[in-house]
């Protein structure tokens, strides 16, 4: 029964709703921009952290902390973008890497009284909750407890109406442009479009996005943790991508859903097998503790199969995938 | 060329690979102890707590150290709160260390305890130097903990900025070396095959993985330990670029594409690795704790330090004269130069590259051996160390591999100084910080020639 019903239930979690949310914010970097940006964990962590700290240290009403984030989410890009977007493709991905894990070194040891080192920022949920319009006694639906619901109720509207956006930005004349740097960088500007100012906006554009889902992320789990954005988020949600398809606009929700069905569904199945008064996995071979490794191992090799076979994805279009070395 | 050989090749190789994980891995929870006397406590446990007093006498040189007889350490097992308080707790019994300072005790089962030293056991005018009398500690199914009590002051008192900025340059050469080593691994596969290597971490983390299964789970003596980890890890190399790379070379995938499989192979591997040590930190059996020697007040080295630094500059020289002056190392810096000009003049471009891999995978084996000593063995070496590889890489620019090893090294020494200015949690973010600018300012590297690459 869980097989079936667990799989669909985290599929739509908040967590689920922060990796949707930065996977449409890489795949207008690496989808229609074609920037390898993998520092997209800094991103959710700066809005998590901007909205988190502004509310939990500052006392700001909610608008202005969620303001706050998606600033800082602009500041990043600015500082991130302006030196490193001439720099070829590989170097444009270890950089952001590099950023990313200062970021992350940074929430962890520094200005401690308001980032709260390994503990994390929490107590900033009140505002939001306190706009929950459902009824206090309605206990929970589908299991969903009541501020999950309330989370994933402004959550996915907003997840759509950011679709929406995207599609009709990148149906504009700008998202022509950003698409044509992707094929060809030289041709964009020998039509004397500035391709280092149009990158420079794809990337704050994917950024804030990516922010938006450490908003929704952070009031899903009520506090914010350096170690929830280390590299393995960015590489998750890119993996989220690139199962949908990149240059897609409803492939990172494709992705992201089938893929948290997917791994929620290996738990399930590896958990029944190997608990029990007599597994069918002994336990020398696995102990339910150890179905995370496995199943993350087995995200790992998806990544690989699918870069290697199916680099376009389940839905995405062969043609339009940014993977030829510049 | 024949499509489908790629594909066929690869599954049978992700097979082999799994088999041989397999392997490793169905040797590991069998990790059971020898000792020639029984420990205390339960006879018949599987879980152990160990660990050696040892009085420094306030300073780091062997010479005076002597081990504590007859101190008592107490062995609860307890309950911690969310906070990690102990909330409850109850004796199993005490653990009295014997003439050389050591002892073990065997624990009833897995869970949590704490071990307390008992203070007024230890002899007149010895005493904790830093640190809990009391450490508690979760124990997994099989698991054993080893405790460390600082007794007498284990750090050396340093009164000037310059008195510790040798100490730490000292350190940080150290540990230069041994990033030299993989560095160079690293870049001679992205100078012959572009492929920027994400998973090349968990080649390091794997020699430290095939030392520790050597050693301490087969009990083989370390030295021959460390010739199986490099000549597995030399094996485990080949495996990959025979099985994966170079099907996808043929395939013409391309580099970005490659990029992002390594990026699935390393996420692949390091949770391989953690399934298989359950996500301990491991120890190898021997030269865990070499006492110190004090230089001119200076810094202080153990004999261990001294093996590693030597073994490392050997390394590092062989491989660089293998290169200059090899027919194989003049091909390999052709194929780095130009494939196609290399593959025109007759060299076989793919065995230079599988040597390559060979040889990259074998350095970064032996790195991880000795990083298992300086990071504790885990799945984690991998992780910690890639970035720092990147960035000492990009520090020696595009250059010969002699301006990478003096990139790493001159990495690993600014990286324990800048200590002096920057908390040591954040000494790692100046290398990054490092990396960043030395991408932008001199792509080239610090010692590179000018040439436009980016």
């Amino acid at each position: 029964m869980d097989l079936i019903v667990s799989p669909l239930h985290d599929a739509f979690t908040p967590t689920a709703i922060s990796f949707v949310l930065a996977a449409i914010g890489l795949n207008i970097h690496f989808g229609y921009a074609g920037l390898l940006n993998f520092g997209q964990a800094a991103f959710a962590a700066v809005g998590a952290y901007g909205m988190g700290v502004a509310i939990a240290s500052f006392d700001l009403p909610l608008v202005l902390a969620i303001l706050v984030g998606l600033i800082a989410a602009v500041v990043l890009a600015l500082i991130m973008g302006a030196p490193t977007l001439r720099l070829r493709a590989d170097y444009l991905a270890i950089v952001t890497i590099a950023v990313a894990e200062i970021m992350r070194l940074i929430f962890s040891t520094t200005f401690k009284d308001y980032f709260r080192a390994r503990d994390g920022v929490s107590g900033f949920t009140d505002s939001f909750r306190a706009l929950n319009p459902l009824s206090e006694s309605m206990g929970s639906f589908a299991s969903f407890s009541r501020n999950d619901l309330w989370v994933m109720m402004v959550g996915w509207p907003l997840v759509i109406l950011i679709l929406l956006f995207v599609w009709a930005i990148m149906r504009s004349p700008w998202g022509r442009v950003v698409k044509s740097i992707r094929e060809d960088e030289d041709a964009v500007r020998s039509l004397g479009k500035n391709v280092y100012s149009y990158k420079m906006q794809a990337l704050i554009l994917g950024g804030m996005i990516g922010a938006v889902g450490g908003f929704v992320g952070a009031q899903g789990l009520a506090s914010v943790q350096p170690d929830s954005y280390n590299l393995d988020f960015t590489f998750i949600a890119f993996t989220m991508l690139i199962l949908g398809g990149a240059a897609r606009v409803l492939s990172p929700v494709a992705g992201a859903v089938i893929f948290w069905a997917l791994l929620s569904f290996l738990g399930e199945l590896l958990t029944m097998l190997s608990s029990g008064d007599s597994p069918l996995i002994p336990p020398e071979f696995m102990t339910p503790d150890q179905v995370g490794n496995i199943r993350f191992a087995f995200v790992g090799l998806a990544l690989m199969l699918l870069m290697i076979f199916r680099p376009q994805g389940l839905f995405g279009d062969k043609k339009e995938i940014a993977l030829d070395a510049r | 060329m024949n499509k489908v050989t790629p594909a066929g090749r690869l599954t049978r190789c992700l097979l082999l690979l799994l088999a041989v994980l397999a392997v490793v891995g169905a040797a590991g929870p069998a990790a059971a102890q020898d000792d020639d006397e029984a420990p205390a406590g339960d006879e018949d446990a599987t879980e152990f707590v160990r660990g050696t007093l040892i009085d420094r006498k306030g300073t780091r040189d062997r010479d005076d150290d002597a081990p504590v007889e007859g101190a008592e350490v107490l062995i609860e097992a307890v309950v911690l709160d969310d906070a990690d308080e102990i909330v409850e707790r109850e004796e199993v019994g005490t653990a009295v260390t014997d003439d050389e300072g050591r002892f073990e005790f065997g624990l009833p089962g897995p869970g949590t305890y704490a071990g307390t030293l008992d203070v007024d056991t230890l002899p007149d005018g010895v005493g904790l130097a830093d640190g809990a009398d009391e450490l508690t500690f979760p124990i997994n199914q099989g698991d054993s903990r080893t405790l460390i009590f600082d007794l007498g002051a284990r750090e050396r008192q340093t009164t000037t900025q310059l008195d510790r900025a040798v100490d730490l340059a000292v350190t940080g050469a150290q540990f230069g070396l041994t990033i030299a080593i993989c560095a160079v691994g690293l870049s001679l596969i992205f100078g012959t095959t572009g492929l920027t290597n994400f998973a090349h971490g968990e080649l390091v983390t794997f020699g430290a993985l095939i030392t520790y299964l050597s050693n301490s789970v087969f009990g083989m003596p370390f030295v021959l330990s460390v010739v199986v980890a490099v000549l597995a890890g030399m094996a485990f190399g080949w495996l990959q670029d025979s099985g994966l790379w170079r099907p996808l070379r043929r395939r013409g995938t391309g580099l970005i594409a490659m990029m992002i499989v390594t990026i699935g192979l390393q996420f692949f591997l390091r949770n391989m690795y953690q399934y298989f040590t359950n996500g301990r930190l491991l120890n190898y059996d021997e030269y865990l704790t070499p006492a110190g020697r004090d230089v001119g007040g200076l810094f202080v080295y153990t004999s261990r330090d001294l093996a590693i630094a030597a073994t490392s500059v050997l390394v590092l020289a062989a491989v660089l004269i293998a290169l200059s002056k090899t027919r194989l190392g003049r091909a390999t810096r052709a194929v780095s130069d130009n494939p196609d000009l290399a593959a025109a003049t007759g060299i076989g471009v793919d065995r230079v590259i599988s040597v390559v891999w060979i040889l990259g995978s074998g350095l970064a084996a032996l790195a991880g051996v000795f990083l298992g000593f300086q990071l504790g063995v885990s799945f984690q070496i991998g992780q910690l160390i890639l970035l720092l590889l990147f960035a000492a890489v990009c520090l020696g620019g595009l250059g010969t591999i002699w301006e990478k090893m003096i990139g790493a090294l001159l990495m690993g020494v600014l990286i324990d100084i800048s200590t002096l200015v920057v908390p040591a949690e954040l000494k790692n973010a100046g290398a990054l910080l490092l990396l960043i600018v030395i991408l932008l300012v001199r792509p080239q590297g610090l010692l590179g020639r000018r040439e436009r690459i980016g």
